[in-house]
């Protein structure tokens, strides 16, 4: 900072709170790290619980981004590129998940979903029942992820514009090749990176899932839950499956980053 | 007729009629904000007027307003457009830039990429064939932006300032492209370059304000301008005739002296000077010896201009300080001698 030819902008002492800002992110990874049972980690991990709730962590996650591309991409598109005057409303609304407690949304899902929720009597005579099965882990994820997936994806498609999809059509491109050739090849980058994200809020999912899938091992039991559960026998346990979720988000943050800063 | 246009955009004060010949180019001039690039987009098809036309070949692309709703989409509509940026699509090669337009109306690939290397090699970009945009030159953007829009057989080509965001020294070298281009083909070129007009347009609009201001051949309109803003960036002096013997000779045997610009015309070639009103110096009698040229008027008009006073005769045009105009005592009817030096003229070729 002494540099004299250096442009940063920022009076000196705002530097003490950004490192003690810095610190506290970082230093509960460090303790995770401290913590884990380097010895006991391999069988921690293998361990039959263990690898129930990580591979049923793997399965939901993956299903509950792939239904948030389904509906996401086309939601994006529409805020993105229509004009429709309450679109700012339907907006909020739909990406209200982003900053409801988890566990409300769990509790709505199951006033949705649930035996006696207001779709569940029409899926019970469907023969279909959600709640307290893998299903519901899997729309509860979604339900959270989703935002995440249309939020980064509007704001690619909002940077992009509409210059290139001009060009295309008075090139003769009909609207689905507009957005097979062009839109969604532009957007790359950002639809990557809301996967990504999407993908990483689904494998951290609790609250929702708890309140609406339950805690049964193998069937809703994800890697969040059988942490928390297992800190109270277990703790070596929970900090070895702890490391696992930190190493995942390391390697999402480096993923998404990358993809940023590639725009 | 082959194109015809009447819009009227309320938010952006546009309502202009207009309308081009087959095989006929015309440049919108005026200043920046006027709504040239709104006409562009009503004729391509992306902006949908609060009442208007636009008539191709005789079938009606867009008809609203009065209960009329007649809206063909662009992709329908054949109607080609070159904006100031290029807009190759940056994730596919130039081939795949140039192939997209023909792919896009479901020609088989072969045949889509025969295309495409003919329109590539007419551009003399085969040898691009294979890179990304973001390897190509400004220059070579516009061409291959230029070679796109060909490759999809547009029955109008719209050029919106084309080369608005070329260095200077790449823009002599499109402009000849173009010209070979737009030759015998119906287009309208929107610039406030007034070369542009010069050496592509058959004839000129001039939209100030959003509403036609003067309309009428090119030479007409830039030689005698009656608008605003033609006054302020045209009034040039265009003076026709064959390329001879290093120099412009006119019908009438007068020969200017000039440097030609881009590629000299071919002997016996047609062409014309150009040369800026304050190149001009006005004398009584001509001065003797240094390689200028002469032209003998008559005064017909002595008119305040911004600044100084502009003085015609002759189909030419002087500015000059109103002190001189005030020592020689030019006046209409006054016989005078224009003089312009030769690196003050420019030769371009115009066949």
């Amino acid at each position: 900072m002494s540099d004299p030819r250096s442009r940063l902008g920022v009076p000196r002492w705002i530097l003490l709170p950004a490192l003690l800002g810095a610190g506290f992110v970082l230093l509960p990874l460090v303790a995770i790290v401290a913590r884990t049972p380097w010895g006991r980690f391999g069988e921690l991990l293998t361990s039959q619980a263990s690898q129930d709730a990580l591979w049923l962590s793997l399965r939901t996650a993956t299903a509950s981004t792939l239904l948030c591309l389904v509906l996401g991409v086309p939601m994006a598109l529409v805020l993105a590129r229509s004009s429709y005057r309450l679109l700012g409303v339907v907006r909020s609304l739909v990406l209200l998940p982003l900053v409801l407690p988890p566990v409300v949304g769990g509790i709505a899902l199951l006033y949705t979903f649930g035996r006696r929720g207001l779709l569940g009597q029409t899926m019970e005579v469907l023969g279909i029942q959600v709640a307290f099965s893998t299903a519901a882990v899997v729309l509860a994820q979604t339900f959270v992820a989703l935002p995440f997936l249309v939020v980064s994806l509007e704001g690619a498609l909002r940077t992009a514009g509409e210059r290139y999809e001009a060009v295309a059509a008075t090139l003769g491109a009909r609207p689905t090749t507009v957005l097979r050739r062009v839109t969604l090849p532009l957007v790359l980058p950002g639809l990557v990176s809301g996967t990504v994200l999407a993908f990483a809020r689904a494998l951290g999912e609790f609250g929702a899932t708890i309140t609406f899938a339950g805690s049964l091992q193998g069937r809703t039991r994800t890697l969040p839950l059988e942490i928390y559960l297992r800190r109270e026998t277990d703790a070596e346990g929970a900090v070895a499956l702890s490391l696992v979720l930190v190493v995942v988000a390391v390697l999402v943050i480096g993923v998404a980053g990358q993809r940023r800063s590639a725009l | 007729m082959s194109l015809e246009l009447t819009a009227s955009v309320g938010d952006r004060g546009v309502d202009v009629a207009l309308e081009v010949a087959d095989g006929e180019t015309l440049a919108v001039l005026g200043p920046n904000g006027a709504g040239k690039s709104t006409l562009l987009d009503v004729v391509a098809g992306l902006l949908r007027p609060d009442r208007g036309r636009v008539v191709l070949d005789g079938r009606a692309l867009t008809d609203v307003g009065d209960g009329r709703d007649v809206m063909v989409p662009a992709y329908e509509r054949s109607v080609g457009l070159l904006a100031q940026d290029p807009l190759l699509f940056p994730h596919l090669d130039v081939r795949g830039n140039v192939t997209f337009g023909p792919r896009s109306r479901r020609t088989p690939r072969r045949e889509a990429r025969a295309v495409a290397d003919r329109w590539l090699g007419d551009l003399e970009l085969t040898d691009l064939a294979d890179r990304r945009p973001a390897q190509l030159s400004g220059g070579q953007r516009q061409r291959v932006a230029l070679a796109r829009a060909l490759a999809a057989d547009p029955r109008v080509l719209l050029l919106d300032e084309p080369m608005a965001a070329l260095d200077v020294a790449v823009r002599p070298a499109l402009r000849q492209t173009l010209r070979h281009v737009l030759a015998d083909r119906t287009a309208v070129v929107v610039t406030h370059d007034v070369l542009d007009a010069l050496l592509l347009a058959d004839r000129v609009v001039v939209v100030e304000g959003g509403v036609v201001v003067e309309r009428g051949p090119t030479t007409e309109v830039l030689t005698q301008p009656r608008s605003g803003f033609a006054a302020e960036i045209a009034g040039l002096n265009l003076v026709s005739g064959a390329w001879r013997d290093d120099a412009l000779e006119t019908e009438e045997g007068l020969r200017i002296v000039g440097e030609p610009a881009e590629a000299a015309p071919a002997p016996g070639e047609a062409a014309v000077a150009v040369f800026p009103p304050s190149a001009v110096s006005v004398f009584l009698t001509a001065p003797g010896g240094s390689p200028r040229n002469a032209v003998d008027v008559t005064i017909t008009s002595v008119e305040p201009q911004a600044g100084h006073l502009r003085v015609r005769g002759g189909g030419l045009s002087a500015d000059v300080t109103p002190r001189s105009v005030a020592e020689l005592g030019l006046a209409p009817g006054v016989r005078a001698v224009f003089v312009v030096k030769a690196t003050e003229v420019t030769v371009y070729p115009r066949s």
